[in-house]
Formats: structure tokens, sequence, C-alpha cells
């Protein structure tokens, strides 16, 4: 590999100047993307920053209007050493689909939403729960919308010298759940034909005053389709308004042909995931408060 | 032009004893075991995360030795194949892979045996769902599998046995 310099900071200024000093450098958080890419020679880097010995980026926390995820936590610590999953089953279910145990033990939320593959598993379920990313960089902190972020194949918002800090997520009310489905071929260790998430609330009579529907691997970037949530909201979820939904993310979806599936049957299966999607987060609603 | 070659002092516990080692910033974690450090054990299959051939524990953690830098290891704990029987007593793991022939050519089997011990060691009793799903990143191209998730149910059942004599 031709990388130079390995440097492993401990707080986030030291980071951000290894990161703005000119040098052509990477950040590592679990390596899952960045050193399959440096032996296939699509990246370069010079210099190598580890991210895993800043708190923030790794400290996954919980307070009463958020929970916070560093950017750099590996999927298996978010799945097994965090109340994560009870917040969101959903997300949950979106990073154990990725790659293997060892993947997992290594791959991070904040590394997903950065490497920004239109198939990545965790984007939808991250946009569907409304998470915004926090920023650090040359000019300070800002937040900004995970819908956002991912700009296209591979591009993200971050610009020159900036560094994703952490992933929030507003914290569920319990009339509040989300879930995440996707479509494979095998049921491990694959891409993505189709994903769904959905995030949906519920009053007391079972209607509908919130939702949030993602549609992933069907578009350059995973979408938001405001429309599909808009058809949910005020409704009983009766299945007239689980089918305006369907049709308002087959409307979205603009995917492309490729040997994991054509487009016509992208565009087909996307809406299949939404209706099922749909009714598990309302099933775990309806179980959650009986 | 060669730049110079930019040599970074690594320590760590591997296999419980303190171990220093040099590398250079780009290696990864399994170059280093094999090449430097002799641990021939871990296996190099693809290179890329897709064949567990090269699975360790980092701090208890399975991990791709071949998706680590080695250099990301300083301070931490690794588990190698090697540290794996207890004074020429296999594990029950390894025992079990003999027993059911969970094995052919051999090369993926260090990697079988670090993950299918951590998955008994996070979960006593996996069902054979669990197992197979906790080692779908262990490619295996002689035995179909059947004959490891065999031996590493018995292995599992036998140390639950074991724990409650």
């Amino acid at each position: 590999m031709s990388i130079q310099e390995f440097v492993a900071p401990h707080s986030l200024s030291e980071a951000k100047s290894l990161l703005a000093d000119g040098a052509m450098a990477s950040v590592l958080a679990g390596g899952t993307d960045l050193l399959v890419g440096v032996r296939l020679g699509t990246r370069n880097p010079d210099r190598v920053v580890d991210l895993k010995k800043i708190p923030e980026l790794t400290a996954i926390s919980v307070d009463a209007e958020a929970v916070h995820i560093g950017a750099a936590a590996s999927a298996f610590s978010i799945l097994h050493d965090s109340d994560v999953p009870s917040f969101f089953p959903g997300f949950a279910e979106a990073l154990d689909l990725i790659g293997s145990t060892q993947i997992q033990g290594r791959c991070s939320a904040g590394g997903n939403l950065c490497n920004a593959s239109p198939a990545a598993d965790s984007i939808p379920a991250l946009i569907a729960n409304g998470a915004q990313c926090l920023i650090t960089g040359p000019a300070g902190d800002h937040q900004m919308r995970v819908e956002d972020f991912v700009l296209g194949p591979g591009k993200n918002a971050l610009r020159e010298g900036e560094l994703l800090v952490a992933l929030i997520l507003p914290r569920p009310s319990s009339q509040t759940a989300d879930a995440y489905l996707r479509l494979t071929p095998r049921t491990e260790m694959d891409i993505a034909v189709a994903g769904v998430s959905v995030s949906l609330t519920l009053d007391d009579k079972g209607t509908c005053t919130a939702a949030r529907v993602s549609i992933g691997a069907v578009a350059p970037t995973a979408l938001l389709v405001e429309a599909a949530g808009a058809a949910l909201i005020g409704t009983q979820l009766e299945a007239t308004a689980i089918e305006a939904a369907v049709a308002a993310a087959r409307e979205a979806a603009c995917p492309i042909s490729d040997k994991r599936g054509t487009a016509e049957y992208r565009t087909h299966v996307v809406g299949v995931l939404v209706a099922r999607a749909i009714v598990q987060a309302r099933t775990r609603i309806v179980e959650a408060s009986s | 032009m060669n730049k110079p070659l930019n040599k970074m002092a690594v320590q760590a516990t591997i296999n419980g004893e303190p171990t220093a080692f040099l590398c250079s910033p780009g290696q990864v974690l399994a170059e280093v075991l094999r090449d430097e450090l002799e641990l021939i054990g871990t296996k190099i299959g693809c290179n890329t995360g897709d064949c567990g051939a090269c699975s360790v524990l980092v701090n208890d953690r399975l991990v791709c030795a071949c998706l680590v830098l080695a250099a990301e290891v300083e301070g931490q704990a690794v588990q190698t194949i090697e540290g794996v029987a207890e004074g020429g007593v296999l594990h029950p793991v390894q025992q079990k892979l003999l027993e059911h022939a969970g094995l052919q050519c051999g090369i993926c089997t260090p990697g079988v045996v670090i993950a299918a011990k951590a998955l008994i060691e996070h979960n006593p009793s996996p069902t054979e769902e669990q197992a197979r799903y906790w080692l779908a990143g262990n490619l295996c191209r002689c035995t179909g599998y059947d004959k490891i998730i065999r031996a590493v149910l018995d292995a599992a059942q036998q140390m639950r046995e074991d724990a409650a004599v």
C-alpha cells in the first residue's frame, strides 16, 4: 500500500489540523471501504488518520431529545453494546445486514454514510428516522440532514478539511417505530436490489400522525419520498393509504438496470417493500403499546 | 525515486504475550502476523475482507486481519489461531471440526475456528440459523458448510455441558 503516514489523534482539534494541512489525507474508521479502495488503487491517501481514539467519534449516548452515535462507532458495538436497537429496530436491522460478522466488527454507520453507495443499507434507515449529521471543520461545527449529505454515488457534502463527527437521531416516542427491509438474491453477504425504511408515529386511536419513507438502491442516492409519507399521515393506514404510498415510492424511484435486477423489477420491488415495511412498523407500535 | 522506509514501532498483546513489531504505515495486520511475527496460521485468501480466512480477534472483536492496519493495534489485544489450543489440548471447536470432518484443504479452518469460538463466547446456545449467519463471512470451498455447522453446534453443546459440570 502506498500509505506513507499513519496517525491516530486523540482529539478532534488534532484530527482537524491533520486533515487541513494540505496532505492527501483519508480518515479511517472501520476501513472496510478505505482499505479495499487502497488495495484496488481507487483510493491513494498519503496519510491515514485513524479516528477511533477520539472519544466523540466512538461514543454512543442517549439524552432526552436524541440518540448520538459517534461516526466511527462500529456496527457491532451499536448493535450489541448500546441501546440503539431498542430505539431504532429498523436502523439496527439495516446495520445487521451489512457484510459479515467480521465486517460488522469494523464498519461504522458514519463510514457507510460517507461512502455514499446508492445501495447502502443504513442510509435509508437514517433518513426515515430524521437523522442529522454533525460535521466539524475549519469553519466550525454545523449540522445537515442525512438526505442532503449524500450528493451522488460515492459523493458526500463534506468540504475540504471537514469531518463527520456523529449522527444525531431524534429520540422516538413510544408511539413511533421504524422498519427496514431490503431484497437481495442471497439472505446475507449481498448488496440490496432495493431497500426501504419507514418510520411511523400513530396516535392512540391508530391514526398516523407522522410518516417518513426512504428508498435505497433505486436512485443515485437514497431518497426521502415525502409524497409517500404524506399519503399515510391522517389515515388509519388502510389499504388505500398504503397503496398510495407504494405508488408514490414507485414514482420517485429511478433505478438503473444491472446484474442485480432490471429497472422495472427494482421499481416493482421497492413498492412491495414499502407496503411490508409500513405494516411492520405499525405492528411494532401496536405490540409495544399492548 | 524511492521514498525512505517509514517503519513504525508498535506494541500489542498477541495471544497474551506482550509483543513489539515494526511495520510500515500501510501494512495490514494479516501481513505482519505472517511475515514479521511468523504466525502463519492466519491465512490470507481474498485480501479484501470477503473470505474470512484471516479472521482474528482484536480486543475480543471478530475482524478480518486483512482489513486492519497493523499500526491500529497499538496497545490492543490480538488473538490468532495460534492462541486457541491450550498447552497442546485442542479447543472444543477444533476437536469437533476433526470429529465431524469439517475441513478438507484446511485453508479456511483457522478463520472458522476463530469465528466459531467468538460465536460461542457471544452466544453459548446458537441455533443453526444463528451459526450460519455468524459464519457467513467464512468462505469454504471444500466442505459445503454442513459439517462445519454440525461441528460448531456440537462444540457449543459440549462447552455448555462442560460449563454445567
